[in-house]
């Protein structure tokens, strides 16, 4: 395959960016489209040019690390995936490729396509986690039976990976998808239970305080979730925020 | 120097207790003042991070992923081991013991192995209580499965994210203890060196590879979580940014490196499908419980199904070779990794291979398919005779056990395995080699501890399955938090660490030397072009499969690639900026030093232990051959080249379990 | 409870509450509006009744032009923050990939929509507020004694344009509702084993109403 890329290169966060073309050939349909890019910055670098930098790690769909906007979605035109995950053989010969950041002013650029989403971790240092010591003298795991539906509810929102793609999908640039699946696992379990009031409350607070966009409900979010994690825990996070400002 | 393991006296069951109570401990003021750094946020590096930061010392926590909750553990998907027993199936502390011991092929350490066993059963307490969703059962209870090489169901899991729940669990542990203010996080840090003051470990060097700048970090104690070296092969299923550099650096340092040839080959994993090809994806073991591996008996089927001319599904059950059932009737597809691997190599060498690259053979879940689908069908009333009906149900619940790996696999080989059989191939796992600790879990040198998969561990020379994340969490939980507490009561009276000594500033220059020639460089090759030939040499001489004369090839061709990258390397940009393939060649570099230790170590073990195969040492039936002579760690201490690092014995002796030869059959 | 409508969730949550109201309000003007298509005399009746029962016009009249107000600055303020949280835009965006026009465009749909109240306003409220509260005329009569409001009302559909406008912006609202009727349930919270069904009802409300008055107004100008 054939195929014209245009990517988003700029050099650090303080200075400005441009889109550049690259034309690249010999691309096969099983390759995953870092590996694509893997030949370009090979390319690149036997050239005498800069490679262009892109987040990745784990490769297989689960450390939420890579994050392109492909033709103008996040993680590209396939669904339940991540970038890494996408296969050429989405792209026919001759198509033009546009790869550009995650863009949002929560998610500042640091260099080319990598971004900053330290503000995801700051959400989750204001209150995603329950209140308990790590010294394991706790009761037993099986004192508490909770209820199959629950906890399979739990797991699906725990799936999220914090990749960001919610952020980049939303034209408001919401985090409201990330911080939902975070509240609603802790808010389906008895020991999350607990501290839920505080927890919407601190979580909701601090997103708000990273600049992140108001949800309009356009759902982009739950279409683009690599792991799908849907509406309903923003449904949810709202019925839980609503319920604690009435409480605390 | 003699290696002095400290492990405790007295009956093996009781040891951890007396050596909890005898102790010294820090009271809660004095632990104010004390600094402990810990490199790596995954299982081991994150739980060990809170739990210290939360016993009330200053923590400073490293990543050079751009947050703590991507480490690689995230990947982990099978699931955690326990001695709960709550299946009632025979199951206890003393049987997990004895199947992890004779799972890692009597090459580990009894102590160190009961106490995991021991602590096991509070990581699924202590998970549960901070909301980690475990699978569980109608009745609201936790379920198990079961994995390969036991005989009963102690494994914990979150359908096929099992290391990811529990990642986040430590994740959201360590952002209590970062909101109040106990831990500071360093992301995108990567450490390049340990900086030993007075004999003893006290910072680090680390480079934020965002801003490209060097920095100096001081502690009274160093913790490195900083997993396996798996990418020296270059494709492994380990994450792109996995790498050897914390614990080789801490080698060059004075730390031994044990038994670096260990090396997991996991078996249920995509094959290769061309030269591009960046790393390779791991299927769940727990596949096997409900997948039948097999080859065509014939070779004309083979050839037939290369060329595309037959489907497997054509393939009658008469014409297929159920190897793994044939050779070993007792644990058949559940048979331990290593195992399974080199079983399946065995087929693949004899010409069986099921792919067009030859490297690849079936995992089929037709029969899953059909059991699951008529047993649903009789549940729910419907006629288990209709073929279209059972497969319809079986497919449902293969899909409610699998969806996510079943979707993975589709993904990647476009392929619908609900369908078709599955192919896999082995691939380059984890490795249970690394720094040499003693019981305390601190390395040959003072107040430098390793933990996780980055130390020799607890699994010997194979580990089984859903054990990694079990040792992970036990040792950053519920080991280090005391061990260390020893070590650092002598620290009470240090007072703050400066960091503008000599030996800060030796190893910075040390750091900051290779980081300006390979920049300066200006060779002809990208750092790629060196890493992929050495994990040519690695999985060709070092691989499944070892011999005498290919494991010396591969230490004289290893020592000349090293010597071409560091002449002929080329890596663009400059120092002080965000330069992914300068933190690459960094990696590679230490990648370059350790393969050669790797292969040095695997010429010395004249045996074959679990994930370490001599081609000379094999049983007439091809079984791995081990010998009571090599029944030893292997710890190497660094003397300036890989190849002259000196072999340091400790010698393993066996008081509670007998050593036996290891049989699945 | 006090920083609440600070908060991105509450500001939502607001939008949803005036958005409710002005649905409802919306159903109790069209079921007036189609009483003109059936009975003048009925339509009238209600008119007047309406227009001068103390409770509608010092109670609910102020509430709803607040609630207008309300939610269209609200919606104003939410938009203006949401473009200011990407401030480089993306060369390429593929919205309809995962988004319908509706949601992405409430703004826009939202505007034309109070383009068109301010003409309402013009033909029908300020007339009547003239009337009634600046003259004095209590009466709802014609000077030949009759009610006013049918009369009035045909009066106003001749125009072709007025009703081409009129029918424009019942467009609009419609594709504004389309979004907006389940969007409000989602802010409140409601997302459960019912939302199938009332995305459905929501879709059939947000066509209905508006075509609704769409035929009223067009039966009017043919009549």
């Amino acid at each position: 395959m054939k195929l014209t890329l245009k990517i988003w290169r700029q050099k650090n966060a303080d200075t400005k960016g441009k889109m550049v073309d690259y034309p690249i050939d010999g691309i096969d349909g099983d390759m995953s489209f870092l590996e694509m890019l893997d030949i370009l910055n090979e390319d690149l670098i036997n050239k005498g040019e800069e490679p262009v930098a892109f987040d990745h790690d784990c490769r297989e769909g689960i450390c939420g690390m890579c994050s392109l906007h492909i033709n103008g979605e996040p993680h590209g035109p396939d669904k339940g995936i991540t970038t890494c995950q996408l296969h050429m053989r989405m792209f026919k010969d001759g198509d033009t490729i546009f790869i550009e950041p995650f863009r949002a002013n929560a998610f500042p650029v640091i260099k080319d396509l990598v971004v900053d989403r330290s503000s995801f971790d700051r959400i989750q240092h204001a209150g995603g986690f329950i209140s308990v010591n790590t010294s394991g003298n706790t009761i037993d795991a099986n004192a508490i039976p909770i209820n199959k539906h629950d906890a399979d509810e739990a797991f699906e929102a725990a799936t999220c990976i914090g990749c960001g793609a919610c952020v980049a999908s939303c034209k408001n640039s919401s985090a409201m998808l990330f911080v939902a699946a975070k509240v609603s696992q802790f808010a389906l379990l008895p020991q999350g239970k607990v501290e839920a009031t505080e927890r919407v409350l601190n979580m909701v607070k601090q997103m708000d305080e990273e600049g992140f966009g108001n949800c309009t409900n356009t759902g982009a979010c739950e279409v683009e979730c690599p792991k799908g994690i849907s509406l309903e825990y923003i449904a949810r996070m709202n019925r839980e925020y609503l319920a604690a400002s009435l409480k605390g | 120097m003699a290696l002095d393991s400290k492990i405790p006296k007295g009956p093996l069951a009781d040891k951890w207790t007396n050596y909890k109570n005898n102790i010294n401990l820090v009271n809660p003021a004095n632990k104010r003042n004390i600094d402990v750094i810990v490199v790596g946020t995954g299982l081991a590096g994150g739980s060990a991070a809170a739990t210290l930061a939360e016993l009330g010392y200053n923590v400073k926590a490293f990543c050079f992923q751009d947050s703590p909750r991507r480490a690689h553990s995230i990947a982990a998907q099978g699931g955690i081991n326990a001695a709960k027993n709550y299946q009632g199936d025979g199951d206890s502390t003393y049987r997990l013991f004895y199947d992890t011991v004779k799972g890692g092929d009597y090459r580990s350490r009894e102590a160190n192995v009961y106490r995991l066993a021991e602590v096991s059963a509070n990581i699924i307490d202590q998970c549960v209580a901070q909301g980690v969703p475990f699978a569980r059962e109608y009745g609201g209870y936790l379920d198990n499965r079961s994995f390969g090489g036991v005989l009963v169901s102690r494994t914990f899991y979150a359908a096929g994210q099992t290391g990811q729940q529990l990642l986040l669990g430590a994740y959201s542990a360590m952002n209590r203890q970062i909101g109040r203010g106990k831990i500071t996080m360093y992301n995108r840090h990567e450490m390049l060196d340990v900086v030993v003051v007075g004999g003893k470990a006290r910072g680090i060097i680390a480079r934020n590879l965002v801003t490209g700048e060097v920095e100096r970090h001081s502690a009274h104690a160093v913790v490195l979580g900083t997993g396996g070296y798996g990418n020296v092969f270059f494709l492994s299923t380990n994450a792109m940014g996995s790498n050897v550099t914390a614990a080789w650096k801490a080698h060059k340092r004075g730390a031994f490196f044990a038994n670096p040839c260990y090396t997991q080959i996991h078996p249920t994993c995509i094959p290769v499908s061309g030269e591009h090809q960046s790393k390779l994806t791991l299927m769940s073991e727990s596949l096997r419980n409900d997948g039948r591996i097999w080859v065509p008996k014939n070779m004309d089927d083979v050839l037939a199904i290369r060329e595309g001319k037959l489907k497997p599904t054509d393939i009658p059950a008469e014409n297929r070779d159920y190897y793994l059932e044939r050779r070993y009737p007792a644990f058949g597809n559940l048979v331990p990794r290593d195992v399974a691997s080199r079983a399946a190599k065995e087929r693949c060498d004899a010409g069986y291979g099921v792919n067009r690259t030859g490297e690849a053979v079936f995992l089929d879940f037709a029969s899953a398919i059909e059991r699951y689908g008529k047993e649903r069908a009789h549940i729910r009333g419907f006629d288990e005779n209709d073929p279209k009906i059972v497969k319809k149900f079986g497919q449902e619940v293969i899909k409610e056990k699998y969806g996510n790996l079943f979707q993975m696999y589709e993904k990647i080989v476009d392929q619908n395995p609900y369908e078709t059989p599955m192919m896999i191939y082995p691939a380059v796992h984890y490795t249970m080699g690394g720094l040499w600790v003693d019981y305390n879990l601190m390395t040959t040198v003072p107040g430098l501890y390793c933990i996780g998969e980055a130390n020799f561990s607890d699994h010997g020379a194979n580990r089984l399955g859903a054990s990694a994340l079990m040792q992970g969490l036990a040792d950053g939980y519920f080991v280090l938090p005391y061990t260390i507490g020893d070590y650092l009561s002598q620290d009470i009276r240090t007072g703050k660490i400066p960091t503008d000594t000599p030996e800060f500033d030796e190893a910075e220059k040390n750091v900051k030397d290779s980081l300006e020639h390979l920049i300066n460089n200006n060779g002809a090759h990208s750092v790629d072009h060196f890493h992929k030939k050495l994990g040519k040499i690695m999985w060709n001489k070092c691989g499944m499969a070892r011999n005498a004369q290919g494991l010396k090839e591969a230490i004289v061709e290893i020592a000349a690639l090293r010597e071409e990258f560091w002449k002929d390397v080329r890596v663009p940009g400059v120092l002080n900026e965000y330069n992914e393939e300068l933190a690459k060649a960094m990696r590679v570099a230490d990648y370059l030093e350790l393969g050669e230790l790797f292969a040095k170590d695997a010429l010395e073990r004249e045996e074959s232990a679990g994930g370490h195969f001599r081609e000379e040492f094999q049983t007439e039936e091809g079984e791995a051959l081990r010998r009571p002579e090599f029944q030893y760690v292997a710890a190497w201490e660094y003397k300036g080249t890989p190849k002259d690092a000196v072999l340091h014995k400790e010698e393993l002796e066996f008081e509670n379990i007998e050593v036996k030869e290891r049989s699945y059959k | 409870m006090g920083g609440i409508f600070n908060s991105s969730v509450g500001r939502k949550f607001a939008m949803a509450l005036s958005a409710f109201f002005l649905m409802i309000f919306l159903v109790q003007h069209f079921a007036i509006n189609l009483l003109s298509v059936f009975s003048a005399d009925t339509f009238n009746e209600a008119s007047h009744f309406m227009g001068t029962f103390w409770v509608v016009q010092y109670i609910f009249q102020p509430i709803l032009i607040f609630g207008v107000i309300f939610h269209f600055v609200m919606g104003m303020v939410l938009e203006i923050r949401n473009k200011n949280a990407r401030s480089i835009g993306y060369v390429k965006y593929n919205g309809n990939a995962n988004s319908t026009w509706m949601s992405r465009n409430m703004i826009y749909t939202g505007a034309v929509i109070l383009l068109f109240l301010g003409l309402h306003f013009y033909d029908f409220w300020l007339p009547e507020i003239n009337t009634k509260f600046i003259q004095g005329d209590m009466s709802g009569t014609l000077a030949s004694g009759e009610y006013r409001y049918y009369e009035e009302l045909q009066h106003k559909f001749v125009d072709v344009w007025r009703v081409a406008l009129y029918c424009l912006s019942f467009v609009f609202l419609s594709l504004h509702l389309l979004h907006g009727f389940s969007s409000a349930f989602q802010s409140v919270g409601a997302n459960n084993k019912y939302t199938k069904g009332l995305r459905g009802f929501g879709k059939a409300y947000a066509i209905v109403i508006p075509l609704g008055f769409i035929f009223i107004a067009l039966y009017h100008h043919f009549n």
